[in-house]
């Protein structure tokens, strides 16, 4: 059938896209204030410490220093889930922990006054191991959360948010199994999604519970309703400047407010602080780590009778959302797997390390990175191809699952099979898979191997949003919606949508700048919700403002507002050409039209993604060499094309696959530092080792909106590190079991180096 | 002590700068891409690292691409530099051709690495006319992108040496 859309698919360039190639397009450190400050902070060198003593006073004497804080006088707010994290305390709990805040009219005086504050620790044991962390007698971070466990509720995703996958009689599972297979996978390398742009925000007190915020927050409205609650129920006007990438990590920079506002309220001025690379190497977001130990059984048709294990998850010094992780990812192993009887405990621990907060993959990456390498243990037993596994299993329309708000929802998306299929064919898949453990060629030393990764998340129709239209008598439309930019292309898209409802060119329409003193709720563009979620709202809105034009319009007409269509700012009667009025008529000269949508919560619609990687090995050197990726989903429609590829080779970066190769924040587990916060011993991939990428994209129409089409940009990476780990094990031969693939693994796992248990990095 | 001043030519425009402590001056530890954004006000070039390790400031200096958080301003006295403002013409606003690819190509996410790379593109296609996927590829290979716009840069850069022939 052809699509009769004008705007939707159709190749148009970003509406910000000349702002970008000018260098005009403004970031969080492009934005100056007059008077503004620049913040600075003072860090811990110690992974746990008590300040027993601390000595400010050299520090404020500088000239050009404004204000100077500790933990004795900052004010009382706190954040974290639960509630658990001030601005400051007198215990600092990892390397890079804020000790203390300066404010001073340039950074470089900031910084010198950093050295001129005397600080005088008690240092205590740290712990790094989720394991070890809950062991008796084990230091403790927090005192109210005993044995380092955080409990796991999670009451924004309401008052049952799941905890856990218990379901039916794994017992019974097992015992109807025809293998059973047992097994520990670890995803505790903590990669760093690292979007170039480091954090950054700026707070200005417009009075004593007045603050507005720009930041570099991907979710301005959201981080506003955290900021209101955190800071003692004050009001906060949040305002996006275009994020310089955020892959969720900028979504709640609420540290980075604390201290800003604190210190601007101190010193009475509108105060900067942008993080350096190492800080937001030390102090900003690392991905969970995350170790599954359990127990798989399956009949030998590749039928999953029970999973049961322990989740193990190492939320560094604090945690603000992995409750949510731990909810989401709960789920998505759940659309990943069809079983009826399942005992998924997880633990969510804290040690003496920087946090890991909210990334791209949410939960279900890292579950599926440490899950899917012992279930697939099962189907080498049982003879069975990954790539026809995950075709049977994965959820399909009718099957239910318990998602994040702890109910049960049912599928009404699409079958994928279609899709997978089309994936394997372009990959080659049938050719390439040898069987378990079987390389796909030799040559010489170098070997290589295939695998398959899958994942699909049902959040695309998570959570709330709000949008207002408005058609203005010249023709144009204006969006209210408060999305930042932050390399999705979304405010464009959105553009899209509206210019395709009201058919108006997209030159036409503008968007609101994200300020939630302008714009209405909005949780934001997370959980690949853009599409469905955001865009019904906006759609909507669109249409509300439009019914209303055409009931406006319709005495002038001497018609009925249904017979009424509009076309390039112009309202006719339908089929008819010979009586026409602008809008400005319609609409009168002197006023506007408005239109407000709104979309509501849905878990029933799972988007998908698959990857298939083929990998070479150097069994001399143990290095990996990535080949070829092919990333293969339905989206239903495309909205914008490019913006849809970009987003699919996405899963080379923010942690996502090459966290299974080479990517690690590597923790000194005696000290506590990591030991290679820098952008040369952080390894990334360069130019000049990519992949040739092919993406497939098929688009089966979904029950979502009136375009049906559902987003998927968030679910990249996830598939990717458990289908290098099966291709690399199949290329050498060996079942590895502990990301990433680093040589020194490879090497050992082929027994050309020795087991070293006294590696002190691991 | 006499004022001491240093003259920068960026985007064909001069600048007449005071080295030293004053408010607004140049202090011999600022770095280019520190004067730029903070002194002329040009942030289309960005900073990722400061540290030479990223490749975001990326600007001209005397037509060779140069990483201008690891050049000292002072180095910089009587030198011509170009960033990212200075593509486009100044008299119609026309976009450089690599520009306007990068535009065609949506060859950016975030577009946070985007003036950075636009640079060294000017630069290598202003060396040769015909460079190897290799070569391109090589130029590039400085330049951190963590959104993975690897891709439609490739093509960008392929369409806009398709664009002077
Ligand atoms: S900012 Fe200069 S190389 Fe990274
Ligand atoms: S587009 Fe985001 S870093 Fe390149």
């Amino acid at each position: 059938m052809e699509k009769e859309f004008r705007f939707i698919g159709k190749e148009t360039p970003r509406k910000d896209a000349g702002e970008i190639v000018r260098g005009k397009a403004k970031f969080i450190d492009d934005l100056k204030l007059t008077g503004m400050l620049y913040g600075k902070i003072l860090r811990s060198p110690h992974p746990h410490a008590l300040i027993k003593e601390i000595d400010a006073s050299r520090a404020k004497k500088i000239d050009g220093v404004k204000a100077v804080l500790t933990y004795k006088e900052i004010p009382g707010w706190r954040a974290g889930l639960p509630s658990h994290i001030g601005v400051l305390d007198r215990k600092v709990r990892f390397v890079g922990d804020a000790v203390a805040l300066v404010a001073a009219e340039t950074e470089e005086i900031a910084e010198e006054a950093l050295e001129l504050i005397d600080v005088h620790y008690e240092p205590l044991q740290a712990v790094y191991d989720v394991e070890e962390a809950m062991k008796p007698g084990a230091l403790q971070l927090y005192t109210q959360f005993p044995g380092n466990v955080f409990p796991l509720a999670c009451p924004w995703m309401g008052p049952n948010s799941l905890q856990e996958v218990v379901m039916g009689d794994v017992e019974k599972g097992f015992a109807e199994s025809d293998i059973i297979v047992e097994g520990t996978c670890t995803y505790e390398n903590i990669p760093n999604p690292l979007p170039l742009e480091s954090p950054g925000v700026i707070a200005s007190w417009e009075g004593p519970e007045e603050l507005t915020v720009w930041s570099s927050s991907q979710c301005p409205y959201l981080l506003k309703v955290t900021l209101h609650y955190a800071m003692g129920r004050i009001n906060v006007r949040s305002i996006a400047a275009h994020c310089g990438g955020s892959f969720g990590t900028k979504v709640m920079p609420w540290h980075l407010v604390f201290y800003a506002a604190a210190l601007a309220k101190a010193a009475r001025k509108p105060v900067k602080l942008c993080y350096t690379k190492a800080e937001h190497f030390a102090a900003f977001t690392l991905r969970l780590g995350s170790r599954f130990s359990g127990r798989v059984g399956i009949k030998k048709d590749g039928s999953v009778m029970a999973v049961s294990g322990d989740w193990f998850i190492n939320a560094g010094f604090c945690s603000d959302a992995a409750q949510g992780m731990v909810a989401v990812g709960c789920g998505e192993v759940q659309l990943m797997v069809r079983c009826a009887n399942w005992n998924i405990k997880p633990k969510l621990v804290c040690t003496n390390r920087n946090a890991s907060k909210m990334v791209r993959g949410y939960g279900g990456q890292e579950l599926e990175a440490a899950f899917i390498p012992v279930l697939t243990m099962a189907l080498e037993k049982a003879g069975l191809d990954p790539f026809e596994f995950f075709k049977k299993n994965y959820v399909k329309p009718g099957d239910g699952y318990y998602w994040r708000d702890g109910n049960w929802w049912v599928c009404r998306g699409i079958n994928y099979e279609k899709v997978m299929e089309k994936g394997a064919e372009v990959f080659g898949w049938k050719d390439k898979w040898k069987g378990w453990l079987k390389p796909t060629s030799v040559s010489g030393t170098k070997r290589t191997g295939v695998g398959v990764g899958m994942h699909g998340n049902a959040d695309v129709g998570e959570d709330v949003s709000e949008a207002y239209v408005r058609l203005d008598p010249d023709a144009t439309a204006v969006i209210y919606s408060c999305v930042s930019e932050h390399g999705t292309g979304q405010r464009s898209s959105l553009c899209k949508m509206v210019a395709e409802v009201l058919k108006l060119p997209v030159e036409r329409i503008s968007m609101a700048p994200p300020d939630s003193l302008v714009n209405p709720y909005e949780f934001g563009p997370v959980g690949s919700r853009g599409t469905y979620a955001i865009g019904s709202a906006v759609i909507r809105a669109a249409e509300d403002a439009r019914q209303k034009l055409l009931e406006k319009s319709a005495p002038l007409l001497d018609t009925r507002p249904e017979e009424l269509d509009t076309e390039d700012g112009m309202i006719f009667i339908k089929g008819r050409n010979d009586k026409k009025i602008p809008w400005k008529a319609g609409i009168g000269f002197d006023r506007t039209c408005f239109g407000y949508g709104r979309f509501e919560p849905d878990f029933t619609v799972p988007n998908f993604m698959m990857i298939f990687v083929e990998v070479e090995v150097d069994t001399e050197t143990g290095k990996i060499d990535l080949r070829r990726v092919v990333a293969a989903t339905d989206v239903g429609q495309v909205i914008d094309s490019q913006s849809l590829t970009n987003q699919l080779h996405g899963c080379l970066g923010s942690a996502g696959l090459d966290s299974a190769i080479f990517e690690e924040s590597v923790l000194d587990k005696k000290l506590g530092r990591i030991l290679n916060p820098n952008m040369l011993d952080y390894k990334w991939r360069t130019f000049l080792e990519l992949p040739a990428f092919d993406t497939v994209i098929l688009e089966t129409p979904f029950q979502t909106h009136l375009f049906k089409s559902i987003g998927v940009g968030e679910i990249v990476t996830s598939p990717a590190p458990p289908a290098v780990l099966m291709a690399v094990s199949n290329a050498i031969g060996k079942r590895l079991a502990e990301y990433p693939l680093t040589p020194d693994k490879i090497l050992r796992a082929l027994g050309k180096v020795k087991e070293n248990k006294a590696r002190s990095t691991q | 002590m006499s004022p001491y001043f240093i003259t920068l030519i960026v985007n064909n425009q001069r600048y007449v700068l005071e080295i030293g402590n004053r408010p607004g001056g140049v202090k011999p530890s600022h770095t280019l891409a520190h004067t730029l954004r903070e002194n002329l006000g040009l942030t289309g070039t960005k900073v990722g690292c400061n540290k030479g390790e990223c490749g975001a400031c990326t600007v001209l200096l005397e037509g060779k691409p140069v990483l201008s958080c690891l050049v000292l301003t002072v180095e910089c006295d009587g030198k011509s530099i170009t960033t990212i403002e200075g593509l486009e013409d100044s008299q119609t606003g026309k976009l450089d051709p690599i520009q306007q690819s990068f535009l065609e190509s949506g060859a950016f996410q975030c577009g946070f690495c985007t003036p950075g790379m636009i640079m060294s593109v000017k630069a290598l296609l202003s060396s040769s006319s015909s460079p190897t996927d290799e070569e391109i590829r090589e130029a590039l290979s400085g330049h951190y992108c963590r959104c993975i716009s690897h891709y439609h840069v490739l093509e960008a850069v392929t369409r806009a040496l398709h664009k002077s022939r």
